[in-house]
């Protein structure tokens, strides 16, 4: 550095400096020549062009928005269309005073102040030559009001355009969800150029989450208008893309069941074709109808949802985490063969309570006197907690939590609606990370029958179930199951590659399992629900408790009212065991006992499906009426010692 | 304490007021420009003297920043210049951090006023590009081009992130016009060039769609007559229907009837293409000539490296605004957001513009002394 230093050479410096400096100039007015050259052919030589082309300014591009896309259930049944209306609409350039004509526009078509304010955000956004719209779905009076004052109001006119409309109304209004007006928050988001003359954007569920493909291009056309701005004639005509179509995987038929099996009772159902990952049904109950948010909720409307005891805006299949109970015991068994710790002949000894080793804490069965000796497929079909207990016990929750998460508990399916709940899956971490607590063995304990801190959503459940029936290989579950052009156009599959490999190293492992489930609806929790189905059916109930207990004491009050509004009640099972084609889900926000009141609505659901095959068996009757006190016991957790669950 | 700061301050100030250090051949070219800017405001934006009077005082609160730096000697500004390069690019972090998940973030809100950071690095770019090469033996090594395209990317690559490509531009051919004139081999410039265009494929897959969006519409404008293509064709109508001496001011018509967008900002130069015609373009092209040449000049005289440098690159980075705003209007080069200087109506570049040349002022005054 210092000997470079020496070398420093000013004079010869300056020179080089001064060199550079004029060369800099030169290529500077260059630069300025090229430029003014492109004037001058602007200017001189095109001169002409351009002067007429200035003086005809008159040719003004008209935005024409696309049609949305169409959504189709799997059998091509229209589940969003879009209907003809009429909006009042502004040119900003032909209207001589718009403060006045807003004050008085109001006396002939009612507007209130957020279509105002709406308005003038817009006024703002666009070009002054561009119609701007005042306010969506005129009524017929208004259109016969306005048609009398229209000369007061120059600039102004009633323009025909596409509104959205759900013919199936509340039935699909969680899946599909809805269409809103563009807001001003939505202007910041939206491509400007895209959405000219778009009045509407995806609010919520498939609307929301395709919006990309439900949209489509704009076209336009080159109109020659005179001085007052009138349309004289069209000189070119590009027509826009409209947005495509979409085939959801759902069968309405299925969906029409699903929801009506629950009655009006809060819950949620999900049916999963386990081959693909296809969604067959998804309903949330209760529900809303959409067409009410298309043109804008009234504020009452809108009150009397959200102030609704039973939120029926609220997606519970998608959003609303439960404790999952002992539908997860599947999965456990499943775990302890993979891990090698169990066999399926291994047998423990129930006798109705459960002691951690070296310690006062006890578990309890939830049948007085426990099962007996059971193996892992009677453990299954008897829900007998102690087995499972040691089980989980014995994994630890280390490997228990990694187990579970290999089937997507406590994270999103990745289904392709936007807002999906991750539920919980209870590992050492999170504990440290939600309650800065270190881990206890008896919230291992009672994890092995999906209590304590477990969580799940009913679309998770589901999309576990599919894992287990689809030989173990891993699936996000998809809605959409093909795109369209246009109504003429092929449909195009998507296609739903599985994510990984398969989580069964063994298939014999998952057999075992399979006959345990089996043998809940042969002989075991679920045996009432399933009487004739003709199909052979592997299911597991679930019962979880609402709120910890606080006393060891049985319940002695078999009273279902009183029951159900202390449980949570779930049914999983796929159909047909050896090759299933089906997986279904249901939880009933408060059921009695999880068989009996979840599993009727899963049996309905696998019926409807059942009648949309081609192969489909006639079902032979239908299932026999529940009882009030169910005779096999259920799979209640209870710790002995007195509200130890968290 | 307290006593003693305020009257050095006091003595500070006095001194700039007093003696200010004008070189009255470049005052006069800004001055011109000014004028001319505003009177073409006048007419773009439709007779409003509120924004005329806006930028007004913009002009006016620049020229008292230039009389202020024209008074720091440029030894006081190179010893200050690595934390005056440090600062402003730990603000355009700042803005980075701040602007997480937005689409496009370039201000700090400071309550009053909002404020571009990356204004800032138009002239703390080339003055520490000149700090470095500054000691160093010229021409400049290529371990030393490397350091400097190092201290050229950083800012510019934060820039061009949020996105803002029209400033990182600048702020790059600020700081490369430093390295050029530091006398780089004309084979090295050649190589460069050479990696930049095989580089071009690369960086169109960086780009954003917009941006990429832009340079097609430049090669097609018919095809996007609703969104950039219009910008383009109704700049071009204004630009050719001014013919040689244009149609008189405050009688463009398409600025007039709104077919020209951001006719104050951006597109001014279409306004006053139209109204002043092809004589009015090229007498101001020669005024900003003039501007550039007498920076140049000013370089020249200058009497140590770090001055010469410093000059050079902020009277030729003033001539990439010029040609990249009009290149963008005549539709030689794509829109991207350069302001045409002093015309343009905007704050923070009249601003900064000025700053810039309150340094030359200073470099002028101190000519004569020695490293």
């Amino acid at each position: 550095m210092k000997r470079r230093r020496a070398l420093k050479d000013p004079r010869g410096e300056a020179a080089l400096f001064q060199r550079r400096s004029l060369v800099g100039f030169t290529f500077i007015v260059l630069g300025l020549l090229a430029l003014s050259g492109r004037f001058f052919y602007l200017q001189v030589m095109r001169h002409d062009e351009f002067v007429t082309r200035s003086e005809n300014n008159r040719v003004k591009p008209k935005v024409i928005p696309p049609a949305r896309g169409l959504i189709y259930d799997r059998n091509g049944v229209l589940l969003a269309d879009n209907v003809p209306a009429f909006r009042l609409e502004a040119v900003p350039e032909q209207v001589p005073d718009m403060d006045a004509m807003l004050r008085q526009i109001g006396d002939v078509v009612p507007l209130d102040e957020d279509d105002i304010a709406d308005f003038r955000k817009r006024l703002k956004q666009s070009r002054r030559f561009e119609s701007v719209p005042l306010k969506m779905h005129l009524s017929e009076d208004d259109i016969a009001r306005f048609a009398i004052n229209r000369w007061r109001f120059p600039g102004v006119d009633v323009v025909p355009y596409l509104t959205r409309h759900y013919p199936y109304g509340e039935l699909f209004a969680h899946v599909i969800g809805y269409v809103g007006r563009i807001d001003a928050d939505d202007l910041k988001r939206l491509d400007p150029d895209r959405y000219q003359g778009t009045s509407h954007v995806g609010r919520s569920g498939i609307e929301r989450s395709y919006e990309d493909l439900l949209h489509g291009t704009p076209g336009y056309e080159l109109v020659e208008v005179n001085a007052d701005g009138r349309t004289q004639r069209v000189l070119e005509t590009h027509a826009p893309v409209p947005g495509k179509n979409l085939y959801l995987s759902i069968d309405v038929r299925i969906q029409k069941a699903a929801m009506a099996a629950f009655d009006g009772r809060a819950g949620s159902a999900v049916a999963i074709d386990p081959r693909n990952g296809q969604v067959l049904a998804m309903v949330s109950v209760p529900s809303f109808d959409p067409n009410l948010f298309v043109n804008g909720i009234s504020s009452a409307d809108y009150k009397a949802l959200t102030t609704a005891p039973d939120k029926p805006l609220y997606n519970r299949a998608l959003r609303g985490v439960y404790p999952p109970g002992s539908t997860v015991k599947p999965f456990l068994a499943l775990g302890g063969l993979a891990y090698g710790i169990r066999r399926p002949e291994d047998t423990v000894l129930s006798t109705g309570e459960f002691c951690l080793p070296g310690a006062s804490r006890c578990y309890r069965d939830d049948k007085r006197g426990g099962d007996g000796v059971v193996d892992m497929v009677t453990a299954i079909e008897k829900s007998t907690n102690t087995y499972f207990y040691k089980l989980a016990l014995d994994l630890g929750i280390d490997r228990l939590s990694d187990w579970m998460g290999r089937f997507g508990f406590g994270r999103e399916t990745g289904i392709d609606l936007d807002g999906e709940a991750d539920g919980i899956l209870p590992s050492r971490d999170w504990k440290m990370e939600h309650s800065r607590q270190p881990w206890y063995p008896g919230e291992t304990i009672i994890a092995g029958i999906g209590q304590g801190y477990w969580a799940v959503t009913p679309l998770q459940l589901a999309h576990a179930v599919s894992i287990l029936a689809g030989k173990g290989i891993p699936r996000a579950p998809r809605l959409v199951m093909a795109t369209q052009n246009g109504v003429d156009a092929p449909k195009v599959p998507i296609p739903n590659p599985p994510t990984g490999p398969s989580l069964v190293s063994d298939p014999a492992h998952l057999d075992v399992i399979k006959r345990g489930m089996e043998a809940v609806v042969a002989s075991g929790t679920g045996k009432k629900q399933f009487i004739g189905f003709p199909l052979v059916v592997a299911g597991k109930s679930g019962t979880a408790e609402r709120f910890s207990r606080t006393t060891s004491a049985y319940d002695t009050n078999k009273n279902t009212a009183y029951l159900a509004a202390r449980h949570r009640a779930w049914f999983e099972a796929f159909a047909p065991a050896d090759d299933p084609r089906i997986s279904v889900v249901a939880l009933l926000e408060a059921g009695a006992w999880g068989a009996e009141a979840a599993g009727p609505i899963v049996r309905t659901v696998m019926e409807s499906w059942l009648a949309t095959q081609g192969d489909a068996p006639a079902s032979a009757q239908p299932p026999a009426p529940a009882p009030t006190v169910p005779d096999t016991p259920e799979d209640l957790p209870v710790p002995a010692d007195g509200g130890g669950a968290p | 304490m307290i006593g003693t700061v305020y009257a050095r301050m006091r003595r500070f100030l006095r001194r700039i007021m007093t003696r200010p250090r004008i070189d009255l051949p470049l005052a006069t070219g800004l001055f011109l420009l000014a004028m001319v800017g505003l009177v073409t405001l006048y007419s773009a934006g439709g007779g409003d003297l509120g924004l005329v009077g806006g930028q007004a005082a913009r002009f006016v609160l620049g020229a008292a920043l230039l009389l202020l730096i024209s008074r720091i000697a440029p030894t006081v500004l190179r010893s200050w210049t690595p934390w005056l390069y440090a600062g402003s690019t730990a603000l355009l972090v700042l803005v980075a951090i701040l602007g997480e998940g937005r689409g496009a973030y370039r201000w700090l809100d400071l309550g009053f006023m909002r404020f571009q950071p990356s204004e800032l690095l138009k002239l703390t770019m080339p003055m520490m590009v000149a700090w470095y090469l500054h000691p160093r033996q010229l021409p400049p090594s290529w371990k030393d081009m490397a350091v400097v395209g190092i201290l050229i990317a950083i800012p510019a690559g934060l820039i061009a992130e949020q996105p803002d490509l029209g400033t990182a531009l600048l702020v790059t051919g600020a700081g490369a016009f430093a390295l050029f004139l530091a006398g780089v081999a004309w084979w090295r410039i050649g190589l460069l060039a050479g990696i930049a265009a095989a580089m071009v494929p690369i960086g169109w897959h960086f780009m954003h769609q917009y941006q990429r969006d832009r340079v097609l519409t430049l090669l097609n404008p018919e095809a996007d007559p609703l969104g950039n293509g219009w910008h383009i064709i109704q700049s071009q109508i204004a630009v050719g229907s001014g013919g040689i001496f244009g149609k008189g001011w405050m009688h463009g018509t398409q600025s007039r009837l709104d077919f020209l967008p951001e006719h104050t900002t951006d597109f001014i130069f279409a306004v006053f293409s139209e109204e002043f015609g092809l004589v009015g373009v090229v007498a101001l092209l020669a005024l900003y000539a003039f501007i550039i040449g007498r920076c140049l000049w000013i370089a020249m005289e200058a009497r140590d490296t770090y001055s010469r440098l410093l000059a050079g690159a902020i009277g030729m980075s003033f001539f990439v605004y010029v040609f990249v705003n009009g290149g963008m209007i005549a539709g030689m080069l794509p829109v991207v957001g350069v302001p045409l200087p002093f015309v343009s109506y905007g704050g923070t570049s009249a601003v900064s513009l000025l700053s810039g040349f309150g340094v030359l002022m200073s470099i002028h005054a101190n000519r004569k002394m020695h490293d």
